[in-house]
């Protein structure tokens, strides 16, 4: 095996910005833990604030080091690196860690497992079906341990845990591809998470920070245009709960498509950009000129292709 | 006991330092890339490596609890760290009893009420240990806390005090620490003005102890604001990256 050293580099140079904020026009003052906010009583307390109410007069102060943010009078301190924390409509992406009684408990990157019940999915044999004692006995039949998974955020429980749901024919066990983690931050909410690219690629943006790049699936897939009729409710069982890739075998070239899009991915991630379909598109170009795709591993083609797929964003 | 001179008649220590001076502190933080926060921080020749994982799913499920989350430290220290190489083993009185420590410090000043049921691991790892072992670790934690977004009351900013021939000194080395002269580990909330952890292990005159304490206390102010550079930092750095 090849193994290359490369020399250390100092970090750029940074300038530390100070003094005390201004709630009326500053929105984007950093503050970090401890720091006050503001001692103005008309403000309510958001996330990552605390009321001190040791000083007189009491003090909203912060609890985490980010940016400080106010809507109308609600002020809250948003941390630039943190655990996903979900909302109702997140398309999320999800590995199941355990099976239990009528749930499965899924595991997205949160600050606990989300859970899944049996009866949130599609059962086979169309949405209308009832759900059986069998159905209960063959939970693995549908998703077992290690299984990957897209899925929404359909509500939470009183304590805060994250309830999903499938029912949708978007929604379903991921197969032909690979995973890929970023941080959740670089994953902007956006009409779509779901996105072919031009390169026989399919993309799955979790808004948790989980990323599923597959090969493109064509023929009874999920990004056929919709059936109609009364197909349109029946689940093709075979086809959503398979543990199979592609019956087709996956060819060498869609391999190498498949990994080298995980790789810019994982580069964006490195340079901390925000991540969406035309910047990866952008990264797929710049990294075309590297033609071994280990090489998208080295730091400095990953500042490189960051760099090119930036500008040309920019541009665009 | 020893012949050391630890002050000498111009009341310069025997690194060159003044009884109230800090050691040079150099840290950074995003050190790794897996962890959710981490931190690097030398503290003159001592070097710790710390890794915040969490709040996430409880892995020791006997250790839940409902209404909060539990927090816990794994402390290793390297075999080659100190002056003569000695491999301690993972189940080692002294560094359990140095990671229960710092559990009880976290846990009084993370907000772990935010998250019912879930845990928070705090990983840490000595490289090298000149004297002041324990507030280095905690000062790591704190960034690495801070870094992986977790809230906090405050900075918790820790230093040693010990008193040499009654003369109080802050932030002691090795040499100092290992003459028997006693000392003491101050964990202090700046902001907030409040003593997170007292720790000594020797006797000391109540006089004496009133002075090095508030020395330690000194020490723990002027750590924040070199803390709170770091934090700063490591912040703008991914600000920028994410904007140019």
């Amino acid at each position: 095996m090849q193994v290359s050293f490369s020399a250390p580099r100092a970090a750029p140079p940074v300038t530390v910005h100070h003094g005390d904020m201004d709630m009326d026009t500053d929105q984007t003052h950093i503050v970090t833990p401890g720091e006050s906010i503001t001692s103005d009583m008309q403000y309510m307390r958001g996330h990552g604030t605390r009321l001190d109410e040791s000083s007189d007069p009491p003090i909203l102060t912060s609890t985490l080091a980010g940016h400080v943010s106010r809507v109308n009078k609600l002020v809250s301190v948003k941390p630039l690196k943190a655990r996903y924390t979900g909302d109702i409509g997140d398309i999320v992406v999800g590995r199941i860690v355990d099976v239990g009684q009528k749930r499965w408990k899924v595991d997205i990157g949160s600050k606990g497992d989300a859970v899944l019940q049996l009866s949130s999915i599609n059962l086979p044999g169309g949405v209308q079906r009832r759900k059986l004692e069998s159905d209960e006995k063959q939970m693995r039949t549908f998703f077992a341990e290690g299984d990957v998974l897209v899925a929404e955020v359909q509500s939470f429980f009183a304590d805060g845990v994250c309830n999903l749901h499938t029912r949708s024919l978007n929604f379903c066990k991921l197969r032909n591809g690979s995973f890929v983690v970023v941080p959740p931050r670089l994953i902007q909410r956006t009409r779509s998470h779901f996105h072919s690219l031009p390169c026989g690629v399919d993309v799955i943006l979790g808004l948790n920070g989980y990323v599923w790049v597959s090969k493109t699936v064509r023929k009874g897939g999920r990004h056929n245009e919709t059936k109609v009729g009364l197909d349109e409710d029946a689940v093709d069982a075979e086809m959503v709960y398979s543990n199979k890739n592609e019956a087709s075998a996956i060819n060498k070239d869609e391999r190498l498509a498949v990994a080298r899009v995980c790789n810019c991915i994982a580069a964006l991630a490195h340079e901390f950009k925000y991540i969406n379909d035309t910047i990866i598109v952008y990264a797929y170009e710049a990294s075309l000129a590297y033609p071994d795709v280990q090489d998208l591993l080295k730091l400095n083609v990953m500042e490189h292709i960051t760099r090119e797929a930036y500008e040309q964003m920019k541009n665009a | 006991m020893s012949r050391l001179e630890l002050i000498s008649p111009e009341g310069l220590r025997i690194d060159g330092r003044r009884p109230n001076e800090l050691r040079k502190l150099t840290a950074k933080v995003n050190v790794l890339s897996q962890a959710d926060g981490s931190a690097y921080l030398e503290q003159g020749n001592t070097k710790v490596l710390a890794a915040v994982y969490g709040p996430g799913e409880p892995r020791q499920r006997s250790k839940v609890v409902h209404d909060r989350s539990f927090i816990s430290v794994e402390f290793n220290i390297a075999p080659f760290s100190a002056g003569e190489r000695r491999k301690r083993t993972k189940g080692d009185k002294r560094s359990l009893e140095l990671a229960y420590t710092i559990k009880e410090t976290f846990e009084a000043v993370v907000i772990t009420t935010q998250f019912p049921r879930s845990q928070i691991n705090i990983y840490l790892q000595v490289l090298q240990a000149d004297g002041g072992t324990l507030p280095a670790c905690i000062n790591a934690s704190t960034l690495a806390l801070v870094n992986a977004g977790i809230p906090m009351l405050d900075y918790v900013c820790a230093c040693s005090a010990g008193s040499i021939e009654k003369t109080p000194i802050l932030d002691i080395n090795y040499v100092e620490e290992s003459s028997d002269s006693p000392d003491v580990t101050v964990a202090y909330l700046p902001k907030v003005g409040k003593v997170a952890l007292l720790q000594m292990e020797a006797r000391l005159h109540i006089d004496v102890f009133e002075k090095v304490v508030a020395l330690g206390t000194d020490g723990c102010i002027e750590m924040r604001s070199k803390l709170d550079t770091v934090i700063r930092q490591g912040m703008q750095q991914l600000v920028n990256q994410l904007e140019q």
